[in-house]
């Protein structure tokens, strides 16, 4: 068997789906982005939406995240992808409009554009990659950096007398009538990239049935803005995210 | 023809409408209007004025410092528009509440008890239409027809059954105005 | 005789909005541009075009919204007054940098802060000179009656969808609060979605189909050679703006000796200031902008050979005054004119600052 057999079309157990374009992902090895990039592509491909389907980008690490799905993209400013989603779901109310948000983006700068989108109960998905730190600008304090956790710009540990709280802004979204589905997922092992996969399918689903805002949380690593190998920094993430961001659905309605 | 005039008293005496209804019967008689009202925080019981011009010609400024008539209707008003009234221009108001008539003797200057007789009809919304009935008995620079007109234009179907009590109390001011000076 | 119908500024916006084909308007409410969002409220196109009409959270959402829609190819609008276009002014910088079809109206209030709800002219060079960050230019239309507050609502997309470009009408609370005659046009059909794609499916975010590849809506370009190459692009685009939409109006101008300049509800004041002006024997004519950018430089250069001096009026402390300074080059004096904070000069005003400012001294 040479290699030309190996790789026939029916010995394949795994590919690429189509949708993920060929560029190479800017991302550091080790990045949850990858993996949600790749999960939301196949949700996207598996349920044949492509044509349908209109992406929102945030200004963070994920800003270039139209050059790896093969979709419409519209790249908005810093926090307002869910004013652009709101826009692009009224004007196209069949169309599949999701935004792509960092913590930064969407609990920091965006904040009220995220509340009174979800409190509209836009018919849209938001994906929200909280990670607790702003990774594309070097690493400084995110509005969910846990309590003590170093930053660039809370080199001591993030202190509540100094800095407040982390903001679970999840735990805020479902409290709000617009929302159908709220839940916090991870992507750090195969069995959470399959709950994932899950979670975004019905995110998806819901908006295909008009059921409202769906908002997923993944709880991420920036292995190289919190300093870490990428295998110690999802060790830390179990060990210190978790415990304060703990993983489940808020809401499934 | 050029009719230049400003409305001025409090807000809710139908100040505004009653530019509105002016300006409008002016479009029924292919003239060019403008309607320029004072704006402002101020809701009810504020001071409230509005110039209209109606003119046979493309209209300028909308903002005046001079006019040719002052329908002045408290005595906020009449202290600010007395003075800015061109000489020989005309100055109504209703002397209700006005307790510093008005002074100057190169105007003409007419009452209309519009308030008492708004009062005796029990219909204070016919307020205004008294005042303006006053106002084109002295100037009538538009054909009371085009003012039912202006009237019809002007107010939604729901609201065309007031028409006739509208051109009655139009017909008391006419009736009420008196000259002064 | 022609149906007419006596409307505010801000309701003529909104009519023409619906009647222009417009598929969307998204608003936060300001004094004195808030009837443009009542009337459209009020007049329920949704039901009757099929128009959008959304009160957003605030006018950082609205603009944000607006670059959402017209991203997607669809004609999309807003409109504030001066503080709440301070705040769009990022959004409007990503349009003119993704390129975008759009119309912002502003009612210009007088500044700056929170200032005061009565009309000036304070926001030219925001409106004209860039407002937010980076090169761009905004198509600007500056009408100076009711008719125009209407007319220009459709002038002014079918200049921003001609050159890919976000148009802003820039009037104020005198244009837009005023009530005149508004001679009504017809309905235009708004495009269908399919339409669209026939049209603007080069660019515009209708759904990646498989004989396309996928439309990027975006002002990000790293590369700084390729962003320098964009913005030349963006630049050439201003040139041939300039070239070919330039719009303004002569009044009186044929013997005159003096000129005055003025745009909007200022040059309204200033035609009754050339009848007050000429009743006394002073040969004054009118030259007003009508497109603030492409500004008509030409056409000030062409009567300097005639005139002695030239008074520019504004509502403000000078600012287009400079464009008059530039177009005159020091070949003839000019002088600014204005009042401020909401104050409205009368023509009586203008007169006598002509004389003072420019035939005197």
């Amino acid at each position: 068997m040479d290699v030309k057999d190996i790789i026939k079309e029916e010995n394949l157990v795994y590919g690429k789906t189509k949708l993920l374009t060929d560029n190479i992902m800017h991302y550091c090895p080790g990045c949850t982005h990858g993996v949600v990039h790749k999960v939301l592509a196949e949700v996207i491909d598996e349920m044949g939406i492509q044509e349908k389907t209109i992406g929102v980008a945030p200004v963070g690490c994920s800003v270039l995240a139209y050059n790896y799905i093969d979709i419409d993209w519209h790249e908005a400013a810093h926090g307002r992808a869910p004013a652009l989603a709101t826009a692009i779901n009224r004007l196209y109310p069949d169309k599949y409009v999701f935004t792509y948000q960092g913590d930064g983006d969407l609990a920091s700068i965006g904040t009220a554009e995220i509340i009174h989108a979800c409190n509209r109960g836009e018919n849209i998905v938001v994906i929200f990659i909280n990670n607790g730190i702003y990774g594309m600008t070097g690493g400084q304090m995110a509005p969910t950096s846990i309590l003590d956790m170093p930053t660039s710009t809370t080199p001591y540990g993030r202190k509540v007398e100094l800095n407040g709280y982390p903001l679970k802004i999840t735990d805020l979204i479902a409290q709000l009538p617009g929302t159908c589905y709220v839940t916090r997922q991870s992507g750090h092992t195969p069995a959470a990239v399959r709950k994932l996969k899950k979670a975004i399918t019905k995110a998806f689903e819901n908006v295909g049935k008009k059921k409202g805002t769906s908002f997923i949380e993944v709880v991420s690593t920036c292995n190289s803005g919190w300093k870490l190998s990428p295998v110690k920094a999802n060790e830390w993430m179990v060990e210190h995210m978790f415990p304060f961001y703990p993983i489940g659905d808020f809401k499934d309605e | 023809m050029t009719e230049e005039i400003i409305i001025a008293g409090f807000g809710g005496q139908g100040v505004l409408s009653m530019g509105k209804i002016l300006a409008y019967s002016g479009i029924m008689q292919d003239q060019e209007v403008a309607w320029m009202p004072s704006y402002g925080p101020e809701m009810r019981g504020g001071t409230a004025n509005v110039t209209v011009i109606l003119s046979d010609m493309r209209i300028s400024s909308p903002i005046l410092q001079e006019f040719d008539t002052a329908i002045i209707l408290n005595q906020q008003s009449m202290d600010k528009f007395e003075k800015m009234l061109k000489p020989g221009g005309v100055l109504i108001y209703d002397p209700n509440g006005i307790t510093r008539p008005p002074q100057r003797t190169d105007i003409s200057i007419y009452q209309v008890e519009a308030v008492e007789e708004a009062t005796r009809l029990k219909n204070a919304k016919t307020f205004n239409m008294i005042v303006l009935g006053a106002f084109l008995k002295v100037k009538p620079i538009v054909k009371l027809e085009n003012v039912t007109k202006g009237l019809e234009k002007s107010l939604p179907q729901r609201h065309h059954h007031l028409i006739p009590m509208n051109k009655d109390a139009l017909t008391r001011g006419m009736e009420l105005v008196k000259q002064i000076r | 005789m022609a149906d007419y119908k006596l409307m505010k500024g801000n309701e003529a916006i909104a009519e023409a909005a619906i009647r222009c084909g417009c598929d969307a308007y998204f608003g936060y409410p300001i004094t004195p541009q808030s009837e443009v969002l009542e009337t459209l409220m009020a007049r329920k196109p949704w039901d009757e075009t099929g128009m959008i009409v959304l009160q957003a959270e605030s006018e950082v959402a609205a603009i944000n919204m607006v670059y959402g829609g017209a991203g997607c190819g669809k004609k999309v609008m807003t409109s504030s007054s001066s503080p709440g276009i301070s705040l769009k002014q990022e959004g409007i910088s990503y349009i003119a940098g993704a390129e975008l079809p759009c119309l912002i109206v502003n009612v210009v209030r007088g500044g700056p802060g929170l200032g005061t709800i009565q009309p000036a002219q304070s926001d030219y060079f925001q409106s004209v000179k860039g407002g937010g960050h980076g090169d761009y230019r905004l198509i600007v239309l500056a009408p100076a009656s009711v008719q125009e507050m209407y007319d220009f609502v459709n002038l002014g997309f079918e200049l921003a969808f001609k050159y890919r470009n976000p148009a802003l009408i820039l009037s104020d609370g005198v244009i837009g609060q005023m009530m005149e005659k508004v001679q009504l046009g017809s309905y235009k059909p708004r495009l269908t979605n399919e339409e669209i794609v026939a049209r603007y499916g080069s660019w515009a975010t209708t759904g990646k189909t498989h004989d396309r590849p996928r439309n990027i809506i975006t002002s990000l370009d790293l590369d700084p050679y390729r962003q320098e190459q964009f913005n030349l692009k963006l630049q050439k685009k201003y040139r041939e703006i300039e070239e070919k939409e330039v719009r303004f109006e002569k009044i009186a101008c044929d013997d005159a000796e003096y000129l005055l300049v003025a745009y909007g509800s200022a040059s309204r004041i200033c035609q009754k200031a050339v009848d007050l002006a000429r009743e006394k024997g002073i040969k004054v004519g009118l030259l007003r902008p009508i497109t603030l950018f492409p500004y008509p430089t030409k056409a000030i250069r062409e009567m300097l050979g005639q005139v002695k001096g030239i008074l520019a009026v504004e509502m403000s402390a000078g600012q287009m005054v400079e464009d008059v300074r530039l177009a005159v080059d020091g070949k003839v004096k000019v002088e600014h004119f204005g009042r401020m904070g909401g104050v409205i000069a009368t023509p009586n005003e203008v007169v006598a600052a002509l004389e003072e400012k420019i035939i005197k001294g």
